[in-house]
């Protein structure tokens, strides 16, 4: 009986995944108007170096294409697990997102010690508005794929548990549509923050 | 019934706001202009008042009437079309009184704000005179680099002349205004801002700081005394002559925390406008206010163009 | 051991204030006071189940308006003490740093935790209803907003007694608001306060526009849709694109103070003038976030009372996503004055006044509305009637306003407060007023007492326009705001205390309120019948008062604008329905699928406030213990899958049964 419902007198279980993933849209809208806040931000103040170090001083593009070919690398293969999930293959889903998550992980590790790598060369957030919006940007994007690998783990658990169902579909979803979303931020930071920097 | 006297209230206050309008009180600084700056402004204000003022006395007496007349009473002779709900007439009507009473304000608007741009000097047949305005925490430093000499919560200049202020301030962001004379202007570190006003009439006018910096905020209250050519003049010598130089001392204790007496200065520190000014920016900076800065020795500052002294 | 502790007790309460004091004291009473009513009367059970883990619409609205209308009471002191410290020139009433401390509380509060919740309020409870819809589109999420406001708000009012009120103004421009400027907690409190209420705002935005749009009732169509809900939508719309912007500036103010970073500051390169931009680029539209409901409210309510249908429809609703679209680009107007230049102030000057175009088109489809209508005068009529002269003043102040180069004499002084006030008052207030009256019967099952509410509405009308129209003319006299005294020989008093008195006037009309709330619960005439006035236009009429926790029983086909009042005109007329809405409602009843109660929302909120507490006095070992909290019960929901259940047929029967029993 409470499988059985009218579409029009209900709103069932897959009406309420459909509304989750549209809310989860919604809400990537607004990640885009505070990533955009921080751009501008950014791009006010990447002058202002306070006669302190600038950035093309410090940058080390070689780490910077390693982490983006990894993120990049790691949005593709969360695109694979999708697949996987598709074809109703819950072993690859979930070694697909596992590779996804150590990627990402691996992102933040070589994140972290560039940043460790600034602060020793004598630019921390403090140093000048061009530093302080640098860290915070990045920052920022760094935080969010950090989020990100802890709630894919927490997928990942919850696949293991339950299987691929249309609630766990929908977490996949979203989860990998977030992931490419922090993917599509990057290539702008990268633009923005390093190449330009750099050039 | 009721409601039409919240109608008629409403009408009171802006006939109360408009006869105020007509006062010519003095204390109505913005009202009684003192200068062509306030001049063009008051008139800006009037005309908009007028606009505005011919499209809200309708809708007051429209509101009023339906209000009365459409109420449900047993005797109600009015009609009663509870299904209408459109009319491309009436549509066109209020689209397009707003769009062209907007229109006519928007280019009144333009105009105006060119005209009245404060960094434009204003046209006249006497030189201009620079004073450089700083503001602390919480007192107004006056710097007369022409006359080298220095006044504190008083500014004095010669009427009819153009007055080129150059605006800067110690740290928190103020406002400086005469509204006898014109606009006011924000006053930031790390840039001199250039506002021009000019008095066309002798006496004593009321100052003030016009955005909060803090707990003695309202203590940023000034005089601006305009004399003639002569007494400013005499003026001049006799601060020259009988007050004490302001010292490098004197201007780190001014940067303190605190009010100041109504004082004057014989003479200031060279650069003390300048210093002030950029004592955050690092040398060799090249930072968003670069455009704004300017050296106390370049008295023409960021003047763009002139307008019409009336 | 003991110096250390008064030491640390000296710097965390607020000393030296015979006025904080007390307010200290009666917190800390009032809080033993509930603490021992509810366990005296074994109330902590239902307190639990029924309200703080409730996903229930109508709850969490009824919650929110509470909150604000205790935030009314304080921002509402706030302005009587100002008010007071400016009737005679250079009172000691008030030290500087107190009244700074309070103009600042009155703007945050009034803005962010009086309008913003009782907005939210409004919303909460009509929408689902008038939608034909069960609950929002996320419940769960729903509960989250209310309760990170109520911390935000929490945090911000903790700050009047433990550590200091910020006092740099409402919107806390740098550098005064800088560590340099603002050495105290206060600042932080304000940051974290409206940082926390802020994200539940956000998440409100959302949830409403992904109600509004994927939730309605079979056959209503977005143009059919009430206009209540139309400015739900633009509102949550601008909600969503104004709101991260919030969630930034305070976070860059935050970096600047906590970890020294320098995006406003004076040295390093900072630049305080890109806070403005920020602030404003937020601040704006989200006055137009506060009022377009207001409007919507005005919509329901004049072709409710006019028995008529609401006047261009279409263009009411092309006005209200104009307003919301061109809001966005009017921001500079708040600083004409800051020297950006002609062509800037040119630029914002038009656009400013675009605004003004849709929002008068509002008023003359109000009034043709009520045009060839047959128009009745109940309390929420009268707030509808006395918004129209009201705003349309505050709008032509703020046309006056918006021409740049008159501005300069303008900007900042009292002249500008009037404005805003009447906007934010005649306006907002005034349109909230009329929703709550409105709306009141169908929320709790009984009516505001009348005369009551007649005798606060003339009091709040005389009184404002008593406190506020001085106010214009003092800005003409030069009056500055946010002085905290100023010299007799300006010749301010005699205005100043004619709107001090208006002030009071107003305070008299909050107690009238107040004594009608508790007049009529006391005294309560139960009309449970679900169409309260007798002549509701929109689908929330068509179920009891106050409604059951699942809205509808069935879910209603609608077939026109207005159906509910389409409807009752086919009974008068003794014609059928159409088909599919006969169908519709005597289709045989199914479960109801409904969203479980959570304690998560109030718990991780809970971390938050430990967090922003931690952040606040800088304690690293609660800042910590407060973020994991939140992770933690972030990952409890995660993995929590069972969060539904259905209602058996039985007891919809036997609610609705008693309910039609209520009713007659």
């Amino acid at each position: 009986m409470s499988q059985a419902h009218a579409h029009s007198q209900d709103h069932g279980h897959h009406d309420q995944e459909s509304l989750k993933q549209f809310g989860f849209w919604l809400f990537m809208i607004t990640d885009v108007i505070l990533f955009a806040t921080l751009f501008a931000t950014f791009v006010v103040l990447r002058g202002n170096t306070a006669s302190g170090p600038i950035g093309a001083e410090l940058i080390e593009m070689n780490g910077i294409i390693i982490s983006t070919f990894i993120l990049l690398t790691s949005s593709f293969t969360s695109g694979l697990a999708l697949l996987s999930m598709n074809k109703g293959d819950k072993k690859g889903l979930i070694l697909w997102l596992a590779i996804s998550a150590l990627l990402g992980l691996s992102f933040i590790y070589l994140e972290v010690n560039e940043f460790i790598h600034l602060v020793h060369e004598g630019a921390n957030i403090g140093t000048s508005a061009y530093w302080s919006a640098f860290f915070t940007l990045v920052g920022t994007h760094g935080l969010h794929v950090s989020l990100g690998i802890v709630w894919m783990t927490a997928i990942i658990i919850q696949l293991a548990k339950r299987g691929i169902t249309p609630v766990t579909k929908r977490k996949v979803n979203i989860i990998s549509l977030y992931w490419h979303f922090l993917d599509a931020v990057w290539i702008f930071v990268f633009s923005i923050v390093y190449l330009m920097e750099v050039m | 019934m009721r409601p039409v006297f919240r109608k008629l209230g409403a009408v009171l206050s802006i006939a109360l706001l408009l006869v105020l309008t007509g006062c010519s009180s003095e204390q109505y600084f913005v009202l009684d202009p003192k200068g062509p700056i306030a001049s063009a402004q008051k008139d800006l204000i009037l005309i908009t008042v007028l606009i505005c003022t011919v499209i809200a006395i309708p809708v007051f007496i429209i509101t009023a009437v339906i209000v009365w007349r459409y109420r449900d009473r047993p005797n109600r002779k009015a009609s009663y079309t509870p299904e209408w709900e459109h009319s491309t007439k009436l549509e066109l009507t209020w689209w397009g009184i707003p769009i062209i009473a907007i229109i006519i304000l928007a280019v009144v608007t333009v105009n105006y704000t060119y005209k009245l741009e404060p960094s434009y000097a204003i046209q006249s047949d006497k030189e201009p005179i620079e004073i450089q305005v700083t503001s602390l925490d919480w007192k107004w430093l006056f710097t007369y680099p022409e006359q080298g000499i220095a006044t504190i919560n008083y500014v004095q200049m010669p009427v009819d002349t153009p007055v080129r202020f150059k605006l800067t301030s110690d740290m928190a962001m103020n406002s400086f205004w005469i509204p006898s004379l014109g606009g006011q202007l924000y006053t930031m570190s790390g840039m001199a801002m250039t506002l021009h006003l000019l008095a066309d009439e002798e006496g004593v006018y009321y100052g003030s700081g016009a955005n909060f910096t803090g707990e003695h905020f309202a203590q940023m209250t000034f005089d601006t005394n305009v004399t003639s050519q002569e007494e400013f003049d005499a003026w001049v010598d006799e601060v020259k002559a009988t007050a004490t130089a302001l010292t490098e001392e004197d201007v780190q204790k001014l940067k303190e925390q605190g009010t100041h007496e109504v004082a004057q200065y014989s003479s200031f520190p060279e650069n003390v406008f300048y210093d002030i000014m950029m004592q955050y920016v690092e040398d060799g900076e090249e930072g968003a206010h670069a455009h704004h800065a300017t050296t106390s020795e370049d008295a023409e500052g960021s003047d763009h163009s002139e307008h019409q002294h009336h | 051991m003991l110096e250390t502790i008064k030491e640390f007790a000296s710097e965390f309460f607020v000393t030296g204030d015979p006025l904080i004091l007390g307010a200290q004291v009666s917190i800390a009473l009032a809080m033993v006071a509930i603490v021992f009513v509810l366990t005296y009367f074994k109330k902590w059970r239902w307190l639990w189940t029924d309200w703080l883990t409730t996903v229930d619409h109508k709850k969490i609205g009824i919650m929110y308006i509470i909150c604000a209308i205790l935030m009314l009471f304080r921002g509402g002191v706030d302005a009587l003490l100002m008010r007071v410290q400016l009737a005679a020139p250079e009172l000691e009433f008030l030290h500087a740093d107190h009244y700074n401390a309070i103009f600042t509380t009155h703007g945050v509060i009034m803005i962010l935790f009086m309008a913003m919740p009782l907005m939210f309020g409004l919303f909460n409870i009509i929408v689902p209803l008038q939608l034909g819809a069960r609950d929002v589109a996320f419940p769960f999420l729903n509960s989250f907003s209310f309760w990170m406001f109520f911390v935000g708000a929490m945090l911000f009012n903790l700050s009047f007694v433990i550590g200091g009120s910020p006092d740099a103004g409402w919107l806390a421009y740098p550098p005064l608001s800088e560590r340099t400027g603002s050495p105290g907690v206060g600042q932080d409190f304000y940051i974290w306060g409206i940082q926390l209420s802020g994200v539940g705002s956000l998440a409100s935005g959302i949830n409403f526009v992904v109600t509004i749009l994927k939730m309605r009732a079979p056959g209503m169509k977005l143009m059919k849709m009430p206009m209540f809900s139309w400015s739900v939508l633009a509102s949550s719309v601008t909600i969503m694109f104004a709101f991260p912007i919030l969630t930034v500036t305070l976070f860059l103010l935050f970096l600047d103070r906590y970890l020294g970073a320098h995006f406003f500051t004076v040295d390093a390169g900072g630049n305080p003038m890109m806070y403005l931009n920020l602030i404003w680029m937020w601040g704006h539209p989200e006055v137009y976030i506060v009022v377009l409901p207001a409007f919507g409210i005005f919509s329901e309510v004049v072709a409710t009372f006019s028995k008529k249908k609401i006047f261009g429809y279409k263009s009411m609703v092309f006005a209200l996503m104009s307003i919301s679209f061109f809001s966005f680009f009017t921001w500079a107007h708040h600083f004409f004055t800051m020297g950006s230049g002609a062509n800037v102030n040119a630029f914002f000057a038009v656009t400013t006044m675009i605004i003004a175009i849709p929002t008068g088109v509002k008023v003359f489809n109000w009034l043709f509305t009520m045009y060839r209508g047959k128009l009745s005068f109940p309390t929420p009529m009268m707030w509808a009637i006395a918004f129209i002269p009201c705003f349309v003043v505050g709008g032509m102040t703020g046309v006056m306003l918006s021409v740049a180069p008159a501005d300069f004499q303008f900007h900042n002084s009292y002249f500008l407060i009037a404005h805003f006030h009447q906007v934010l008052i005649g306006g907002v207030v005034f349109g909230y007023f009329a929703g709550l009256y409105y709306w009141w019967p169908k929320m709790f099952g009984f009516k505001l007492h009348e005369g009551l509410g007649k005798w606060a509405f003339w009091f709040w009308n005389i009184g404002f326009y008593v406190c506020f129209m001085p106010q214009y003319a003092l800005g003409l006299m030069g009056m500055t705001r946010r002085f905290n005294e100023y010299n007799f020989d300006m010749g301010w008093q005699p205005l100043n205390v004619v709107s001090t008195i208006g002030a009071f006037l107003m305070g008299i009309a909050f107690l009238f309120q107040v004594w009608q709330i508790a007049h009529s619960i006391r005294f309560l005439k139960k009309d449970t019948s679900g169409d309260n006035w007798g002549q509701g236009r929109t689908l929330e009429w068509s179920i009891p008062s106050p409604a059951p926790f699942y809205n509808f029983a069935r879910t209603p086909k609608v077939v026109a604008q207005d159906d509910w009042w389409e409807k009752q005109q086919r009974r008068e007329r003794g014609e059928a329905d159409p088909a599919e809405v006969i169908a519709a409602d005597t289709a045989p009843l199914e479960p109801i699928h409904m969203p479980k109660n959570s304690g998560i929302p109030i718990i991780m909120s809970g971390f938050w406030f430990v967090a922003g507490f931690g952040f606040v006095w800088d304690w690293k070992w609660m800042i910590v213990l407060g973020l994991a909290g939140v992770i933690v019960t972030m990952l409890a929901r995660s993995f929590n899958f069972n969060d539904d259940y259905y209602v058996p047929v039985e007891e919809i029967e036997r609610i609705e049964a008693a309910a039609a029993r209520g009713a007659n």
